[in-house]
């Protein structure tokens, strides 16, 4: 039951981009489409939940019983820019299909902060846990469901902005500022779902 | 190149946030108020500047290959520094901006500028680079903060401008940070022609 909760926290009511703001580059960078955004949403899935289980052991089993908490950002970040290029290399020989379809996105989410704060939510405990202990498995739940909380607000935004394509939009409010604003609009219908859990 | 032009590109041409629209996590994440805008955007220049001059200093010495995960070391490392100077003096503002301070090494800003002006130029024109990068940022960062917090809750760093049952709650809430983005930046692209 806890677990249901801890999906369900993350991805409606503490949505990873529009109430917890991780990861906003790729929301408003990768949007223009729905086919790359949700290529982006598969690839922050993958390393999300890889980079969740390696931080956490390395907090778990290194950091912490050599008394070396205050290396955590450095090390997370040289781990995670690590991870990246290794799954990149691997998918390359493994599986060339979907190193396709993954491939141009996976350079950008060594930079993503949505994959560094999930990291430092689950290796401090700092997550909405529902009750439990922090554990590598609630850890992992809670990684998965970001992830799914970030795609889904990536997929849904970029239905909006190929929608916005079309409008007809005054001219100072063109590009960007048309495209915060339908963000905000849709974090404001988000906020509906607080209380939910 | 002149100093006080390299100090004005990063404060008005090519300021981050409303022109070239890098870091847009904190900038939305930590404006509830505008004294927590004001000591994110500090944060961030002090390890801009840090890291620019460091980094312009060993640029020679880095080879070309390994530049970026060396770039990123020197910065989580000026992140630390910052980290454990705000515990020991700052530790409410610590508390209030949370992750977003270890975030900073992912913040685009800083690589950005590592990668585009710290690389390729002397440390003194490095140094007014990431003074003018960070100051720019700092200024769009309490300028969202405070029209967030006047139309929130309608007090300003403390001075209360109007009883706070007349400010919106949407604004200081998650919502609001995208709404006043989108128009301040509206507004500057106007004031700019």
């Amino acid at each position: 039951m806890e677990y249901i909760l801890i999906i369900i926290s993350a991805i409606f009511v503490n949505n990873v981009v529009l109430s917890q703001f991780l990861g906003i580059c790729p929301f408003l960078g990768v949007s223009k489409k729905i086919s790359t955004a949700a290529g982006m949403g598969a690839a922050v899935t993958f390393v999300l939940t890889l980079a969740t289980i390696v931080t956490y052991l390395i907090q778990a089993y290194i950091l912490v019983p050599l008394d070396l908490k205050y290396l955590q950002t450095i090390a997370f970040i040289l781990v995670i820019a690590a991870l990246v290029q290794m799954v990149e290399i691997i998918l390359k020989k493994v599986s060339p299909s979907l190193y396709q379809a993954l491939g141009v996105f996976l350079p950008l989410i060594t930079t993503n902060c949505c994959i560094l704060g999930v990291a430092i939510m689950v290796g401090d405990g700092t997550y909405n846990t529902q009750g439990l202990e922090p554990s590598l498995l609630s850890g992992i739940v809670f990684a998965i469901a970001t992830a799914i909380g970030f795609a889904l607000a990536l997929i849904l935004f970029a239905g909006i902005r190929e929608h916005l394509e079309m409008m007809n939009i005054p001219k100072g409010m063109q590009g960007m500022p048309i495209a915060l604003i339908s963000a905000g609009i849709m974090a404001l219908a988000f906020m509906g779902f607080s209380g939910l859990v | 190149m002149n100093k006080i032009k390299i100090l004005l590109n990063g404060i008005v041409k090519e300021n981050p946030t409303f022109v070239l629209l890098l870091g847009m996590c904190p900038t939305l994440g930590t404006t509830t108020s505008a004294i927590n805008g004001l000591g994110m955007g500090l944060a961030t220049a002090f390890v801009l500047i840090c890291s620019n001059v460091v980094i312009s200093l060993l640029k020679k010495m880095i080879p070309d290959k390994v530049r970026i995960p060396s770039f990123i070391v020197i910065i989580a490392t000026f992140v630390t520094v910052l980290q454990m100077l705000m515990q020991a003096y700052v530790p409410a503002l610590y508390a209030s901006l949370g992750l977003f301070i270890p975030l900073i090494v992912v913040n685009c800003i800083v690589l950005g500028r590592a990668e585009a002006f710290a690389a390729k130029n002397t440390p003194l024109d490095s140094f007014f680079d990431g003074l003018g990068m960070g100051l720019g940022f700092t200024l769009a960062l309490t300028l969202l903060g405070a029209a967030r917090e006047i139309l929130g809750s309608g007090k300003v760093f403390d001075i209360t401008l109007w009883n706070e049952d007349y400010g919106m709650l949407a604004f200081v809430l998650a919502p609001g940070a995208f709404i006043v983005l989108g128009y301040l930046i509206a507004i500057m692209s106007k004031l700019k022609k």
